[in-house]
This record gives C-alpha cells, structure tokens and sequence, in this order.
C-alpha cells in the first residue's frame, strides 16, 4: 500500500493521510496503572527479573535521559541475555551508541521488535542491515506518549533510571551523583505501563519534588551505578565555529527577523546542534539590540538557553530533556526553567508546547524538492537518526526553517527524494544552505514577503542544480525489497518505510 | 569598491569551493605564504582549474609569489586570464610594480584578454613605506594592502594588540591612497578568535582613513563588512542631505541646526555610492 506521500506502507499499518488527519480523531486514553505494592525496595536484578515474570514476548521500556553515559538499559538487557530470554520488544526513547550491546541481541534474537524515537551505533547498523526478526517503529516524541496512553504501544516493565530515588518509589533526575536533569520522556511510561521499576544508584529517606510518584511505581531497584552522568552531554551543544555553519546561521536569523517574528513575547526552538545554536546566538543579538523578550524556548535544553534564561532574555524555559549539566543545575534551582512531560511537549492530543512555538530550527541529513525531511537514515539507507521532536516542532511552530549545508562530504543534501521520510514537506517552510535560503512553495505568503528582500532567496531546484556543479549528480542507492523498520508519523500513521541496506556499509 | 578581501589558500579544494559563500567583496586566493614550496605547483594548478570550472561572481585576486622568486613568471604565466582581476604582489616597490605591469600588458596581449589586470601592491618593508607615493602613482595600481606582519618583522619589532608600532605606516599609507584616490586597505587582523579586537582594529584603521580590511578567516567577514559600511544613520542624514542639495542649488543650507555645504555634500554622495555599490539601499 502507498500512502499520500507515495510511500510504501507495509501490511498492517495505517497509511499516512496528511499532518492534520489528527484532528479528525479524539484523544483516546486508557486507565492510569497504579501500583499496589508496598515493599519495593530491591537490589538484586535477577531476583526482580523473578518477582515481575519477565519471560519471553516481553516489552520492556527505557528512556535516553542519561544518553551515552546510560547503564540501565545495558544491565536490563544483560540479564536478558544472561537468561536466555527470547523475542523482547524494546520500547527505549532512545538508543545511542553507549547501547551498542544490543545489536548481538538483535542478531540472536534476545530483542525481535523495537520502539524508539532514535537510534545511532551499531544497533541502527545492525537493523538497517536486517538482522531485526520483527518491526522497527520509529516513533516522534510526541507520537510516542500518545500511542501509550492509546493502548496501542503496551509495555509490560518500564525501567526508569532515576538519579534519586526514596523507598516509596518518588525520584527524580534532578539529584544525585549521577543527575541527568528533566525526566519528561519517560511519564507516559510511568503512567501507563505494567508494571513500573525504577532505578536508583542514589537511594535517600525522602525525595521532596517527585517528578517519578511513587503511587505508580512498583519496584525500586537499587544498584551501584545508573551510569555516567557525563554522558548526557553531546559534543553538538557548543556553538559551531565553522564559517559555513555561522553563514548559515546568521543568514536564518536574519530571515526570522525579516519574516517578523522576534517580537516580544516570541517563543523559540532550536535544538542542540553547533549551527541551531550559532541561530539562537544571531537571535539573542537581534532581541538586545532591539530590547526584546521572548516569551519561551522549548525542547531539549542546553546551558546557552539558560544563560539567555538567567539574563532575562527569555521568561521561560520548557524543559523536556537537558543537554547538559547547566541545564540540569537551572531545572532544579530556577522556578521558571520548567519541567514538563513528553506527552505536554509534543503529544498531538495534549494542547502541545509546539503548537506556541513562532519558530523552530531543524536539521536534516536529506531534503528533497518537496521539502520532506530525512533524520533517520544516512543518505546510503543505514538508520542513524530519528525524529525525536522533528516532526513535532514542524508541525507546531508557524515557522519551521531547516538549516543545512549544501553537502556533507561531497555528499549533496538536497535530493529528488530523501531515502526515507521523516518530517512531510506540508510542515516545513524554509530551507537555509550557505548558497541561498529557499521558501517552500506551499508558503505563497512568505514567497511575496521575501520577493524584494535581500537575502539571497533561491528555489531549492535551482540549489540542487548548483550542488550537482560541484558534486555531480550521485548514483541513485539499490535497497533489498525486505522493510526492516517503519517511520510512525505523530499521529500512529505510517509516513515511510525504511529498507534492508543491500550492502554491509561500514558504519 | 571594496571592504572586505578574505585570504584564500590556493590549494585547499574545499576552501577553494566556499570562496563564494561568504560576503566578502573580494577574495584573494594565495600563492604565497600560504601555501608550502612543495605545494607551490599544485595550487597554481588547482586555483586555474578551479576559476576555469567555477567563475566567482566577486572581484578574483591572486596574491603571487614575490618577484624576486622563481615562483613568480611560472605563477604569471599560468594564472592570469580573463577569470582573475588583480593581482597582489608582496614586498612590493615601485620597480616590481612597473615590471609587473609591463609583464601584465604583455599576457593581456598574448592571450588576448578581454580585461584589462589591476595591481594591489603589498607594502610590507619599510623602504616601501617611505616610497609609498611613488607607488600609488602607478596607472595600473588600484588599491594598496598594508603587510603588517613582514613589516614588522622588516622592522624588527613585535606586533601588539594596540599595533602602536605599525601606527606612522599605516597613517602614511592611507594618507597616500587617500591622495592617490584609490583603496588604502588594511593589514589582517590575526587573532581570528578575538571578535572585539577585531573590530576594535578595523575602527581604528578607519579612522586613519583605510576603506577596507583584509581577513584571513571567514568568520572575521561580516564584522570587517560592518565596520567598513556607512551605518543606517549616515545613509539617512546623506539622503536627506542630497535631497537638501537638490532644493538649494545656490549654496549652504541646514538639516537639523547644522550647516550643509559643499564637502558635506561631497561626503554625502560619497555614502551613498558605497551604500548603493554595497547594496545597502
């Protein structure tokens, strides 16, 4: 079956039918699981494996709050292992390459189906290449709560690495040695799962703001190390310094500016990334030259957005992950860096945090002539990626500008077709490159806004024929016909499929 | 009409390749210092087969190995075609400079040229310096860069961030050009990381009377840019003074409580000739 975007959508899922299909459907919501047990306190892995049954078929849920410096996912899966549990469905928010231990139980089949929101390493390697018996879902923030509190994605055991933890089950991420900031991927598991474990290496008498309530909570294991909270910080939070990285940013800046939208009381996006940043920096010139506020930044928070936070630039922060360690230190201490949910940030059904954003900055690995976005897959088809917020932000914020290199490695960005889709062109309006700013046709009116400007604005053909200059025009890539995953769109439509890689590419 | 001129190493492809992107008005792809004596025929080759592939909608200037080098024909020779427009020769004196030039007459003639090649002497030894009017008076030189590294090394003194030891040349080379009516452009500024002393520097040299600056980083582009533009406000006040000047053709006028006469005037269109050629209007 092909969706609306033409796109291959396998047996048993539905296709596709555009970004506002959800409108047409209720919020649908099944019962909080509230625990019932009293003595939860364990510390023994293999003993908790024997009290909660866990046998094979079993889905068993992570959150990526600890990123690379993440243990528990890797302890949990090791005790699979080490028991010879068989088909697991893993439902982690995230995989990194700290989880590289998964793809031996990919390939023997400890782990047959998966959930996430992104993957990279090997585990994306492995998949992409068809060792994964079942479906990979690759699921948006936002889709992802939403298909737990639906019912449809139903996890039997969440894990919830909690850097502090109290008896009762209370915890949060915001203490402890091993503190790695806003826990808001993991509260719809917490909600609405089984069976619900969390996991401590910091264990006190009472745990006062409880972002994890006991009232859901089950277990309470107790181990050594949760793991490293250096990990959380990704080597992408600084400000580029590459001069086409900046060109770029400064350019998108200055189109935000152009566009009207850094007014007070303006709210933004940009994400992590060196050149997201360096947009978020030309902003912050723009907002003191000009004496402007902005009334919120979102997303995933990194200790730029809290120094903007700290001087008053902006009166709020919505914290649904932090970057780093800045971020984790201001959630806990500053009344206005807010905590908030997955489910609040991104969930179609819940009033989303996205849907106030006036812009987002975005990136991509791909981009084709109709403006869809690929984040999942490297331009030869291996899973390294996923759309996290993506798709949410593009939908949510009225300008949604993605910001982007005219190659990468003498690879070209813009495409006829990205591999796979993972954000719809319908939700994106902008593309910067270092060699002109092209406006997607769908926004007519920004077309006519932009007419006399002077910025350099270009179609994005007339970009891709000006890459192919200096890159030739790329062989297309052959895939197996075997679909090893599929991209969910927010609303539990299928948007794409990814297919089995033909060859054994080096990662 | 020039305000930025970034360095380029004529034998990096991937900087080669971006020498476009960034919003320098000029870019000066080097043969020079930049670039190793065991890479002295490859970038030469690569810079020609790049400019012949990918014409650069900006003003080409490639800076040669010096004359006294044996560099410098070969470099001629193979680089000057109709896809460059200047070239810059280091450790200029007036001599270089004329031989230069006839060297030039004789290529545009050979190869039939459909430009006519400028010249951007480097000044960057002290008996240059004290030469600097012969220089400018030179038809074919149309803009001067003041070396200050070499310079000071000629001078065997050391650079500081205050550059009070370049302070007489590079007042005398400005005065020169200003005089000579062509471009006083100023030396690099080479703490690429130090944005504030960067602009700082260029202000400085501005008030000396340079129109524009050299960068070696492209990261140092729009500031030098910005320096070197008229700002909104003189761009206002110079419209309203040409506007003024039309109504009142029998001499002085006022704007605000100040008188308008004729070198304000003069000024006025000067601002608004680099507003325009910078698209600033």
């Amino acid at each position: 079956m092909k969706n609306c975007l033409r796109r291959n959508v396998p047996p048993g899922f539905k296709p596709f039918l555009g970004t506002n299909e959800y409108k047409n459907h209720k919020r649908f919501i099944i019962d909080e699981v509230i625990s019932t047990n009293t003595s939860k306190v364990i510390s023994d892995i293999s003993k908790l494996f024997d009290l909660l049954k866990i046998t094979d078929g079993f889905t068993l849920s992570f959150h990526h709050h600890l990123r690379n410096g993440d243990e528990v996912m890797n302890m949990v899966l090791s005790e699979v292992k080490k028991r010879g549990i068989k088909n697991i469905t893993l439902a982690a928010t995230g995989i990194f390459a700290n989880n590289d231990m998964i793809a031996q139980l990919i390939i023997d089949g400890n782990i047959t189906n998966i959930y996430a929101n992104y993957i990279n390493g090997k585990t994306g390697k492995v998949i992409s290449e068809g060792y994964l018996q079942g479906n990979l879902i690759m699921q948006t923030h936002g889709g992802r709560p939403r298909s737990i509190e639906a019912g449809e994605l139903k996890i039997d055991v969440a894990f919830i690495a909690t850097s502090i933890a109290d008896k009762f089950g209370n915890g949060n991420g915001l203490l402890g040695k091993n503190a790695c900031g806003v826990l808001g991927y993991t509260i719809a598991d917490m909600l609405y799962a089984k069976k619900k474990v969390i996991v401590t290496d910091s264990l006190v008498e009472r745990v006062e703001y409880c972002q994890i309530e006991a009232k859901y909570i089950d277990y309470c294991l107790v181990v050594e190390s949760i793991g490293k909270q250096s990990g959380i910080v990704s080597g992408t939070t600084k400000i580029t310094k590459d001069p086409i990285g900046l060109k770029i940013a400064r350019d998108a800046a200055m189109f935000i500016e152009e566009a009207g939208l850094i007014n007070n009381g303006f709210s933004m996006q940009t994400g992590a990334g060196g050149t997201s940043l360096a947009v978020a920096s030309f902003v912050k010139d723009i907002m003191k030259n000009n004496n402007i506020k902005a009334s919120f930044a979102s997303g995933g928070i990194t200790s730029y957005f809290v120094s903007m936070l700290k001087e008053g630039l902006i009166n709020n922060l919505y914290d649904v992950q932090c970057f780093d360690l800045d971020a984790v230190a201001s959630a806990k201490i500053n009344e206005n860096h807010k905590i908030i949910s997955a489910s609040k940030y991104a969930n179609p059904f819940d009033n989303p945090i996205v849907n106030n954003l006036d812009f987002v900055i975005l990136g991509a690995t791909e981009i084709d002539l109709d403006f869809n976005v690929n984040v999942t897959t490297s331009s030869s088809g291996l899973i390294m990626g996923g759309s996290g917020g993506h798709s949410d932000t593009a939908h949510g914020a009225k300008l949604t500008i993605i910001v982007s290199p005219t190659m990468k490695a003498r690879t070209p960005i813009i495409k006829d077709k990205v591999t796979v889709i993972t954000t719809p062109g319908e939700d994106v309006d902008v593309l910067v490159t270092e060699r002109g700013i092209a406006i997607n046709p769908r926004r007519f009116d920004l077309i006519e806004q932009f007419k006399n400007s002077k910025l350099k604005i270009v179609s994005i053909k007339k970009l891709l024929e000006m890459t192919h200059k200096y890159t030739g025009i790329p062989k297309n890539v052959e895939f197996e016909k075997r679909v090893v995953g599929v991209v969910e769109y927010r609303d539990g439509s299928i948007i794409d499929s990814i297919f089995q890689v033909r060859n054994n590419y080096e990662l | 009409m020039r305000r930025s001129l970034l360095f380029i190493p004529g034998n990096n492809p991937g900087m080669l390749q971006t020498a476009d992107v960034f919003e320098a008005d000029s870019i000066i792809i080097d043969l020079e210092d930049a670039i190793s004596l065991f890479d002295k025929d490859s970038a030469r080759n690569l810079t020609k087969s790049f400019l012949e592939s990918f014409p650069v909608q900006k003003e080409v200037i490639i800076r040669v190995n010096s004359i006294d080098s044996k560099y410098f024909t070969e470099d001629l020779d193979i680089i000057v075609t109709d896809k460059i427009d200047t070239i810059m020769l280091p450790k200029a004196m007036p001599e270089d400079i004329i031989k230069l030039d006839n060297l030039l007459s004789k290529i545009e003639k050979e190869k039939k040229l459909k430009k006519k090649i400028k010249v951007i002497p480097l000044v960057e030894l002290a008996k240059s310096v004290l030469v600097i009017e012969e220089i400018v008076k030179i038809p074919r030189v149309d803009g001067v860069l003041l070396g200050a590294e070499d310079l000071a090394s000629d001078m065997e003194v050391s650079r500081t961030n205050d550059s009070v030891e370049i302070l007489y040349p590079r007042a005398k080379v400005a005065l020169a050009c200003i005089a000579a009516k062509i471009e006083a452009i100023d030396t690099p500024f080479i703490s690429t990381l130090d944005i504030d002393g960067l602009i700082k520097d260029a202000n400085f040299a501005k008030s000396l009377g340079f129109k524009a600056k050299a960068c070696i980083h492209p990261n140092q582009v729009s500031y030098v840019n910005s320096v070197f533009s008229p700002s909104k406000e003189q761009i206002e006040f110079s419209l309203r003074v040409l506007e003024g000047s039309k109504s009142n053709i029998k001499g002085a006028f006022s704007i605000d409580g100040k008188m308008i006469d004729k070198p304000i005037i003069e000024r006025a269109e000067k601002i608004i000739s680099r507003a325009k050629r910078f698209g600033l209007l």
